[in-house]
Parts: C-alpha cells; sequence; structure tokens
C-alpha cells in the first residue's frame, strides 16, 4: 500500500477536527472534535509503525497509551462539562467569560454569566428557573397587542 | 526516513518492482473507499446541527477507522478501537449530550460566530499539510505482506519492554477516575455518597 493514502487520510482527518474543535460551540461537540483529531494522530502512528517493520512496536504500543488517555480525558472533561452546566446552566463556550481580560488591564466583567460564582450548589437551579422568565419578558407585550 | 533504513531499501526495491502511484491494488482501493466514508462521517459529525446525529457520525467515523487498522494488519489495535472508542468513548459522550440536556431537534446555536474563519483555518491547514505529505512520502510503498501488529507479537513487546509506561498508565487512569468523582460529586455536606448526590443533581436538571 502507499504511505500517502493513510498520511493524507490521517492530515483530512485532523483538519476535520481542527474546524469542529475552532467552529463549534457546545463543549460536548468541542469535545468529539478532540476526538477525532486524537484518532488522525493514531492512525498515522499505526501507519508508520508497519511501514517501518518496528521490532519494538513503539507506534502501535503508543497508539494503546493514546486511546486509553483519550478514555481518561473524556472522561475528565465529560465532568469538568456537567461541573459547568450545573453552576452556570449552559455549555455554551463563549458565554463563559468570567476569566476574560478586558482591554485596559481591569478586572474582567462578570456579565458572562449568573453572579452567583462562589454561591453554594443548592442555587444550581436558578439558572434554570431564570431562562424561562426571561424568554417570556419579550412575548408579554406581543400578546398584549393582539386584542 | 534515512536512505540507509531498511524500510527504504524495501520501499524502492518494490518500486523498482514495478508498482506505481497510478495503478492501485486491491487493498488500496478498499482503503480509499473506507477512508471517503470516514471523512463523510467526520465532515458531517463536525458540521451536523442535531447534537445526537453528531455523535453517531462519530461512531461510523471511528468505525471507518478500526476498518482502515484491519487493513493496515493492526489488528490489536483495530479491536481496541471498537471496545474503547465505540464501547466506551461515545457511550460517554451520548450520556454527556443528554445530561446536558442537549436538544433532540435542530439547535440552531451549535456552531458559533467564528465559522468562517475556522473554515479558512482549516482549509489553509489541510491544504499545506496534503501538500508536504504528499511530497515527502511519494516514493514510499508499506509492505502489508507479512502482518505486523497481531496480537502475540504485540503482546509481548507491550509487557517486555513498554512495561514501566503501561504501569503509569495504569496509575494516570486510576488518577483520572479518583479526579472525575471529585469533580462531578456536590459539595454539600449530606450527601455522603457520591453517586446520591449526582443522582439527586440529575434529577434536579429535570
Amino acid at each position: 500500500m502507499h504511505l500517502v493514502y493513510p498520511a493524507v487520510l490521517a492530515v483530512l482527518l485532523f483538519c476535520v477536527g481542527l474546524y469542529g474543535v475552532l467552529a463549534r460551540r457546545n463543549a460536548v461537540l468541542m469535545l468529539m472534535s478532540v476526538e477525532l483529531m486524537l484518532a488522525a494522530v493514531s492512525l498515522n502512528l499505526v501507519a508508520f509503525d508497519v511501514w517501518t517493520r518496528d521490532a519494538l512496536h513503539s507506534g502501535q504500543v503508543f497508539t494503546l497509551f493514546l486511546i486509553a488517555l483519550a478514555a481518561a480525558e473524556i472522561g475528565i472533561g465529560l465532568a469538568i462539562v456537567l461541573l459547568v452546566y450545573r453552576r452556570r446552566g449552559t455549555v455554551a463556550v463563549d458565554r463563559l467569560r468570567a476569566l476574560r481580560e478586558t482591554a485596559d488591564g481591569g478586572p474582567p466583567h462578570l456579565d458572562g454569566g449568573p453572579p452567583h460564582l462562589d454561591s453554594d450548589p443548592s442555587s444550581a437551579e436558578v439558572p434554570d428557573g431564570q431562562a424561562p422568565d426571561g424568554a417570556a419578558a419579550p412575548v408579554a407585550p406581543g400578546q398584549e397587542t393582539t386584542p | 526516513m534515512s536512505p540507509t533504513s531498511p524500510a527504504f531499501a524495501t520501499a524502492t526495491l518494490a518500486d523498482a518492482a514495478g508498482r506505481e502511484f497510478l495503478s492501485p491494488s486491491g487493498v488500496e482501493i478498499v482503503f480509499v473507499l473506507v477512508g471517503v466514508v470516514v471523512l463523510g462521517a467526520a465532515v458531517l459529525c463536525v458540521t451536523s446541527r442535531q447534537l445526537v446525529h453528531a455523535a453517531l457520525y462519530l461512531v461510523v467515523a471511528l468505525g471507518g477507522l478500526a476498518v482502515q487498522y484491519l487493513l493496515l494488519t493492526a489488528e490489536f489495535i483495530a479491536w481496541v478501537q471498537v471496545l474503547i472508542y465505540l464501547g466506551s468513548v461515545v457511550v460517554l459522550l451520548l450520556f454527556g449530550l443528554m445530561l446536558t440536556r442537549a436538544p433532540i431537534g435542530r439547535s440552531p446555536d451549535a456552531d458559533s460566530r467564528n465559522r468562517p474563519v475556522a473554515l479558512v483555518v482549516a482549509l489553509a491547514a489541510a491544504v499545506t499539510l496534503v501538500t508536504l505529505v504528499v511530497d515527502a512520502f511519494r516514493t514510499t510503498w508499506i509492505e502489508l505482506d507479512v502482518p505486523h501488529g497481531r496480537s502475540d507479537a504485540l503482546g509481548e513487546s507491550l509487557f517486555r519492554y513498554w512495561v514501566l509506561p503501561f504501569e503509569a498508565l495504569s496509575v494516570l487512569l486510576l488518577a483520572a477516575l479518583v479526579g472525575a468523582i471529585v469533580i462531578s460529586r456536590t459539595g454539600r455536606a449530606d450527601s455522603s455518597a457520591p453517586s446520591a448526590g449526582r443522582s439527586k443533581d440529575a434529577e434536579g436538571e429535570r
């Protein structure tokens, strides 16, 4: 088999994963794109290991380690995503702005999420309760003008 | 990749034996066909607006990659890929989608606003890397006559030469397990067991 085929497939798969990481907004979908990138790296490792006929099977053994590391990464990543969802009520990565820097170097604005950052988790349902109210508020004048 | 390596010598011998780039063998044709399926599923996975469908397209892409490993005679890696990726990682991702209350139908905000920038970056990286890879490995062939990556040979080298990284990896998996439990348990004093806290929060989210 020509070595170009697996190498080009790995490159294209990696670039698809790169697009997904940059373009996706849901954090779980970002984790899926990271999985695609890791799978592309695994394909490269296996192809080059079969090409060089390594006596120690370095590429394939490292692919095994990479698969196990991907499993650990997805577990930790999903735990963090679930914690963020429980605290903030959203998993959109561009709405999590509590740690962003402003242009003048001042303190960051906390408009990225609900202001109960360091409160107890018993108020975790607050963003869930706020979301229907905020969605219902613009609807109310329209209902008033209808009759 | 040095010219004195034996793999390069066999590649040049195979090159002299009459192989050409434009006359693909049967394995190469199957590889290209499955590769098209893998790439299409990956593109659908990163562009689909239905979140659960994206996870199922990821299953197709990773399963196709397992077929590619089989074509490259790395059978043990292929079955590990099927077991761990398709068996546990995708199930974890589906659980993550459900626990974050992903909508069933189309979700309009699955992509962020910097989508054109991401497209430009990905296309530029793809063009650059494909040009580089094709130019670098134009005259290189993989010998697939003798299987490389059977389970017995791979296990022997894994437990003879790679034992220390293997054990370190097991410790890392344990640390990741403990870390995931610590992260996902609630900080309440009355929740003694983490599983009780999680089920309670899952009820609270509903």
